[in-house]
């Protein structure tokens, strides 16, 4: 079997820290309370996304309409990535590119849903009614920007990456699962290069609506990552101290990486920002003290011994987090511990490509020799990812 | 130097051989290969009214629902999770591998094409009435019904990856699930990535399902706003006719197909029975729109041929072609352009038929049911049958199934194409190429 070394070679970011690399380079430096919004949708805080520019990467308006807000940044993200590889205007390159997305649904027409909702109290024939107003309210194109693999077809068509898409759901292990794929096909060789990446976006009532059954959101301010659980508006819904549980502030943000073969990489002259080695993951069943054991484990399984920094996806969920960090410690004493749920808060399936994008940010910037991304999703999925310098 | 061979356990290019050791299918024509076999080859529908919810105004009004399984709530997810998780069983007790939550569970990971996963009008309906209150009703009333704690179990129901946590928990599979989607080639592609895995040498077996349960309003709805359905209500039997003239869109379906692939060292070592062999997977992109292919048909050719050059067989050794056929003007139109132009004049007497005349389009689930049923056809010699062919379409050069035909078929290319762009074909054969 092939073990080829993959680099990455192109790093599009997008969240409330704003745009591109060192928008977020300045963000970390900075350790400064990330830009919230806590009145929108109160009262859930959340990371609103940085104004963009769309025209600059969604160049036809017509596209622009065709897209609901995850895709169209999750559009801009592709792009940014694929300009920062050096690939934007490489028809060649880009229609062998493959494509793995993490991705969730798109957003619902929140008007519409609600006067179906209030239409349906009186209605003398719900069944009758339902079907009239969806086949009059819903505009025939909303379900092209909520279907999952669209956000894949939109990148295609807007960019023109033709190699053939995959896009991967459930939640934050999404997204590692698609770091793990992409790597994985690149180091056997059964491909050169990937795009990887995905996006989400929190300014929307329907996940809120989804997140708040189950207790998992924190209300009604941001908090630091590792601070949470002391909250006292959280209410614990297995009857517990309130409060202890912490919870998550959603963050609109997206994450695109360009993988290559580091041969690929260098015949053809690029910048390799840094390497990507092995991603693990694994899904042990949720037990105290299952997860700090998994993560151990999957430590040691990339053969992580030193890195400068630990970007944690940590979720804010408190009892999550301390067996994140107990897991980490246990496997990297010592190890300077960052939530990236400060710098962007948490984008669900964007987390592991966000903290993986940064991470390589970081190494290409000198900043970090050795960066390991770690990710335990809200309900299942623990994985490490090593990021080291080129 | 001599042309590179494969062996009973490798591949010419020196991988894995990838075989199938058990496969299970849930259609609306029944539960389990033997009957849904007999039916296929019977010609029989499984499209019928719809009876699951009240469907008057709607323009399309039948569907292939798998009327004999159900769940309670009656959602998506859970009706996904319930045909996977049938299909998965019949696939892993041919297989005789070991599954389930003993200690040695499943030998490989698991790879499960799921549906899109949304709250449902029920469980709005319900949030809005807990909501309260005579004005109107809006997320943040949604959010506040949320927040009374009544509603907690209904969190899982509603995200992605749960259907893939229930199954991995149920088989025992190995490491992360993987939950995916390529719109209506996600069964095919499910396929796919575990036949890679196995070639990768990371996993001795793989448990690729693909499976859908979404006959639900809204859904249809969509998919009816996007005049993508047959509006040819009665008979509902009739009204799915791939490549004839007078086709007029697809009808939805549901059901699901597991398999069970392994190396073929492997299921060699352990004896298990060879049902057929996973030789070429082959993708192609297509940025052209958002639900049509390139008018010159390039991805679906390019898609093809690359599941002809991954399996190392040119198309003439290709027997018969189990086709995307969804029976929309668009897909059958491009389908037939691309099979003409990989398989030349040949074309015009490879036989080809699509299973989707039966069973309606099942989806997510298409790629893995119709995968499933081309090992059968190698294993039967039988070639199930296009029904409704009565009005063959006379710009489509093809040699249409339209009644089950006894054949040696020993390798078959099965396609499947989706909205976004996607285009994946597999090749299944009989024996190493």
């Amino acid at each position: 079997m092939m073990a080829r070394d993959v680099v990455v070679t192109g790093i599009g970011l997008v969240s409330c820290a704003g745009e591109g690399i060192a928008a977020h380079l300045a963000a970390f430096a900075s350790a400064e309370t990330p830009r919230t919004d806590a009145t929108t949708f109160a009262p859930y805080p959340v990371h609103p996304v940085a104004p963009l520019a769309l025209d600059t990467q969604i160049p036809k308006k017509s596209d622009q309409r065709q897209m609901e807000p995850w895709q169209r940044l999750g559009v801009y993200a592709a792009g940014l990535a694929l300009d920062s590889a050096g690939v934007k205007d490489d028809a060649g390159f880009k229609a062998a590119l493959q494509l793995i997305v993490a991705a969730g649904g798109g957003e619902r027409d929140y008007a519409v849903d609600g006067a179906i909702l209030s239409g349906l109290r009186g209605a003398a024939e719900p069944g009758a009614f339902l079907n009239e107003r969806l086949l009059n309210d819903l505009r025939p194109t909303l379900f092209l920007a909520q279907l999952s693999n669209l956000l894949a077809g939109n990148i295609s068509i807007v960019h023109g990456v033709t190699g053939a898409s995959r896009t991967f759901m459930g939640e934050e292990s999404s997204g590692v699962d698609a770091l793990r794929i992409g790597h994985a096909r690149i180091t056997s060789g059964q491909i050169d290069t990937i795009l990887v990446g995905s996006s989400y976006n929190a300014e929307r009532p329907d996940v809120m609506v989804v997140h708040e059954m189950g207790g998992f959101l924190l209300k009604p301010a941001y908090r630091p990552v590792f601070e949470r659980g002391q909250d006292e508006h959280h209410a614990d819904p297995q009857g517990g101290p309130p409060g202890s549980l912490g919870g998550f502030v959603l963050g609109s943000a997206a994450a695109f990486l360009v993988l290559e073969a580091a041969e690929h990489a260098r015949a053809r002259g690029a910048r390799a920002f840094a390497r990507l080695m092995p991603v693990a993951n694994d899904r042990v069943a949720r037990a105290p003290g299952s997860v700090a054991a998994s993560l151990t484990r999957l430590i040691g399984e990339v053969g992580l011994e030193r890195p400068d920094l630990v970007l944690s996806g940590a979720t804010g969920l408190a009892d999550l987090a301390a067996e994140e960090r107990a897991g980490i410690q246990a496997a990297l004493p010592g190890a300077d511990i960052r939530a990236t749920g400060d710098l962007v808060g948490h984008p669900m399936e964007t987390a592991a490509p966000f903290g993986t994008a940064l991470a390589a940010a970081l190494c290409a910037a000198g900043t970090a020799r050795e960066v390991a991304i770690t990710s335990v999703g809200h309900r299942r999925g623990e994985g490490v990812i090593r990021v080291g310098a080129a | 130097m001599a042309e590179p061979r494969s062996s009973s356990t490798h591949d010419a290019q020196g991988r894995p051989l990838v075989a199938v050791t058990g496969l299970g299918i849930v259609t609306s024509l029944g539960r389990g290969a033997a009957e849904n076999w007999a039916a296929l080859t019977a010609g029989r529908s499984g499209i019928r009214a719809i009876t699951r919810f009240p469907t008057e105004g709607l323009r399309t009004r039948i569907a292939g629902t798998v009327d004999f399984l159900d769940t309670n709530p009656l959602v998506a997810p859970l009706l996904s999770e319930r045909f996977a998780a049938v299909a998965a069983e019949e696939a892993v007790a041919q297989a005789g591998i070991s599954a389930g939550t003993g200690a040695a569970g499943f030998p490989g990971a698991l790879f499960v094409a799921v549906p899109p996963v949304e709250m449902e009008w029920p469980q709005r309906e319900a949030l809005a009435q807990a909501a309260g209150g005579d004005g109107a009703i809006t997320y943040a009333g949604l959010q506040q019904a949320a927040a009374s704690r009544r509603f907690d179990a209904w969190h899982d129901l509603f995200i992605f990856g749960t259907v893939a946590d229930r199954l991995a928990d149920r088989f025992g599979t190995r490491g992360s699930p993987i939950s995916l989607s390529t719109a209506c080639s996600s069964g095919a592609t499910a396929i796919q990535l575990g036949a890679e895995a196995i070639r990768r040498g990371e996993m001795a077996a793989a448990l690729c399902i693909g499976t859908d349960g979404s006959v639900n309003p809204e859904s249809l709805i969509r998919f009816s706003l996007l005049s993508a359905l047959s509006t040819q209500n009665d008979p509902p039997e009739a009204a799915s006719k791939p490549f004839s003239k007078n086709r007029d869109g697809f009808v939805m379906g549901e059901g699901a197909a597991a398999l069970v692939l392994e190396s073929a060292e492997s299921a060699r070592a352990r004896g298990a029975p060879i049902l057929g062999y996973v030789l070429g997977c082959g993708e192609k992109g297509d940025g052209f729109h958002r639900t049509r292919s390139s008018p010159d048909g390039a991805p679906v050719i390019a898609a093809m041929r690359a599941a002809l050059a991954d399996a190392g067989i040119e198309p003439d050794a290709i027997d018969h072609v189990n086709a995307h056929g969804t029976s929309t003007p668009e897909n059958d139109k491009m389908e037939a352009l691309g099979v003409s132009a990989v398989f030349g004049e040949r074309a015009g007497r490879l036989p080809i038929s699509s299973n989707k005349s039966m069973i309606g389009h099942t989806l997510t689930a298409a790629g893995a049911i119709e995968a499933a049923v081309s090992l059968l056809t190698i294993r039967h010699g039988r070639i199930p049958p296009t029904i409704n062919y009565a009005v063959p379409d006379p710009a489509l050069l093809l040699d249409v199934v339209a009644t089950a035909r006894d054949a040696r078929v020993s390798r078959v290319l099965s396609n499947s194409f989706g909205f976004g762009g996607q285009n994946t074909c597999l090749v299944l054969g009989d024996e190493p190429a």
